[in-house]
């Protein structure tokens, strides 16, 4: 049964996937800009045989949907093009992009679990009280302010002013990969990633108090209750077991919008991911990086959402049996 | 004492308080537009001062005072927000009626290309959207516009199934009349309301995507005074301690976002009853 909506699943990640590489090729080549021109002006000087040479090598003057069957044809062997603005194959590029952000996205999407769902759990215990009325406006609040403002201005009071944390990037300026130790990575790790995190957890948190609110209005909390059981047991016993689940199951889906905020703080801590990556290709116009990010995001954020479904099924026998 | 307070029901404070919210934002979004270039100009005698009483948020690098340029740019980007939306919007009731009233393989096809639109992170489609259309004010509309209808499309379906199973529409249905007499008469202005919270709450969103893209450096030209721009060239001059270049245009779009959201939770609080109850 499992294995059957595993296969289910494939299928639509694979839809998807071809989906999104039809429309986001479509979308590259109806862009004004000339790729040719941007590849000769990063390379120098050259004379009109060696552009049209060029031009002949990258196919420009061949029709769209010829182009997109050569390009796919090379992604099926694993081979996502060179990106013009690194000069370097494009797989290699997010391979070694990926590793940072993945540490980068992985602490902030930990980060805004355990506190998100924390304090949707403290206002879900204390339902209309004071705790749950100020986090409630701070969660409200949250969802207003800009992620990239909210990175400048702890970049400003944190790394200019108190001068706790480095400026920017993922390791110190000017030291070799290997010379850097594990705590210099998680210092400059801290900041972008707490930036990152407080975008996100006031989803959770909100969650986590809603469904909180329905367990402690169940009929087996009042039974427990009259057997009298304390908050805190109430809260192990009952609370914790019911809730911590979908909160788990929202932060899978949240994948998307992790990925789209580690754009923005990539790009305030100049932190070297995929993020800041992808801003840089589309403005230097770098097509084949451009295109492999866009892939590649897609399938990061389908793995998030394949998990959250199968996690929902497998876990919850009530869902289970409704899909049976 | 106590009368007086007693004297406003909770839903007319609510529509003073909404009404009040409006004039504010149409107040400074009108200031924004009528501030003449020149108040926002190069000043280079004047340039990097701290905030001020001549200059409250102070200016910038090349001498531009920082309350004008803030002003003018929230209300760039106020009119490519609602702009957006308004274009989202649209695309999202006609969506999600075609989903609820066209036969399921029209519902399977909308629901697959909203999951399609989820799939991608948000932030890489506008920039590709942006890209595809050369950067620049209309990439960032087509981008926004083409990114916010989901959740809207996805409310407004549901909504129409729901009419759909009412009485009152199978009465109509069997009393001979069409079902575009159906959808203009009977369902259209059982969607307004929703229709109208769900845009106007979308205007937060697009204003905060249209801020984040420019700042990204896709949306409008540098030249032109947007409030991702103006955070972006701030970015520059942080370690040399110009605080306010940052902090106070910045602080400015979260107040605005926040009255613009608070307007739409009033509102929904106005138009749909239950919600108030909350």
């Amino acid at each position: 049964m499992i294995l059957k909506r595993f296969a289910i699943y494939l299928i639509r990640v694979f839809s998807l996937l071809f989906a999104v590489s039809v429309i986001s090729f479509a979308l590259v080549s109806a862009s004004p800009v000339d790729p040719v021109q941007q590849y000769i002006m990063g390379a120098g000087p050259v004379s009109g045989e060696q552009r049209s040479e060029i031009e002949a090598y990258w196919g420009v003057d061949r029709p769209a949907a010829e182009r997109y069957f050569s390009w796919t044809s090379a992604l099926l062997h694993g081979d996502f093009g060179v990106s013009l603005l690194y000069r370097r194959p494009v797989i290699e590029i997010i391979s070694e992009r990926f590793r940072n952000s993945l540490a980068l996205m992985m602490c902030a999407w930990v980060f805004s679990g355990v506190i998100g769902y924390s304090l949707g759990c403290v206002m879900g215990m204390n339902r209309d009280r004071w705790q749950d009325k100020i986090i409630r406006k701070l969660c409200y609040l949250l969802g207003s302010i800009p992620t990239f403002w909210i990175g400048l201005v702890f970049l400003m009071v944190f790394a200019v002013v108190l001068g706790w944390f480095p400026v920017g990037f993922s390791t110190p300026i000017g030291m070799r990969d290997s010379e850097v130790t594990i705590w210099q990575r998680l210092h400059h790790l801290v900041l972008p990633a707490f930036t990152l995190s407080l975008m996100s957890f006031s989803n959770t948190a909100l969650h986590t108090r809603q469904k909180m609110i329905d367990v402690m209005n169940s009929e087996y909390i009042l039974f427990a209750r009259a057997r009298g059981e304390g908050r805190w047991t109430l809260f192990w016993r009952h609370g914790l077991r019911n809730t911590v689940l979908p909160a788990v199951t929202l932060q899978f889906a949240s994948f998307a919008e992790l990925f789209g905020g580690s754009v923005l703080a990539e790009n305030v801590f100049s932190y070297p991911g995929l993020g800041s990556a992808v801003a840089a290709a589309g403005l230097n116009s770098d097509v084949p990086l451009l295109l492999g990010i866009t892939l590649f995001s897609t399938l990061f954020v389908c793995v998030g959402n394949m998990t959250a479904n199968l996690l929902y099924g497998i876990i919850d026998p009530q869902i289970r049996e409704v899909r049976q | 004492m106590k009368r007086d307070k007693n004297r406003w029901n909770k839903r007319t404070k609510v529509l003073i308080l909404t009404v009040m919210l409006t004039v504010v934002l149409l107040f400074i979004y009108m200031i924004g537009l009528l501030i003449p270039g020149e108040a926002a100009g190069t000043d280079l005698r004047h340039a990097g001062q701290a905030p001020s009483w001549a200059h409250l948020f102070g200016t910038d690098n090349l001498g531009r005072d920082l309350l004008m340029r803030s002003l003018k740019g929230l209300s760039v980007s106020m009119t490519v927000g609602i702009a957006a939306s308004c274009i989202s919007a649209v695309i999202a009731i006609l969506v999600g009626i075609a989903a609820a009233i066209g036969s399921r393989h029209v519902d399977g096809v909308v629901n697959w290309i909203i999951d399609l639109m989820m799939g991608i992170p948000h932030t890489v489609l506008i920039i590709l959207i942006s890209f595809s259309l050369g950067r620049g004010l209309r990439g960032v509309l087509a981008g926004i516009a083409a990114t916010h209808w989901t959740s809207l499309a996805r409310l407004i379906r549901g909504e129409v199934l729901q009419l759909r199973s009412q009485h009152y529409i199978a009465v109509s249905r069997r009393l001979g009349k069409t079902s575009g007499w159906i959808m203009i008469h009977h369902m259209l202005p059982h969607l307004a309301p929703q229709f109208t919270v769900g845009l106007i709450l979308m205007f937060p969103h697009a204003i905060l995507h249209e801020a984040s893209i420019s700042f990204l450096g896709y949306g409008l030209p540098p030249e032109q005074p947007a409030i991702g721009i103006i955070l972006a060239e701030s970015m520059r001059y942080l370690s040399a301690g110009m605080w306010w270049m940052a902090v106070l245009p910045g602080l400015m779009l979260v107040v605005i976002v926040l009255m613009i959201d608070r307007m739409g939770e009033n509102l929904r609080k106005v138009i749909d009853p239950c919600s108030a109850q909350e």
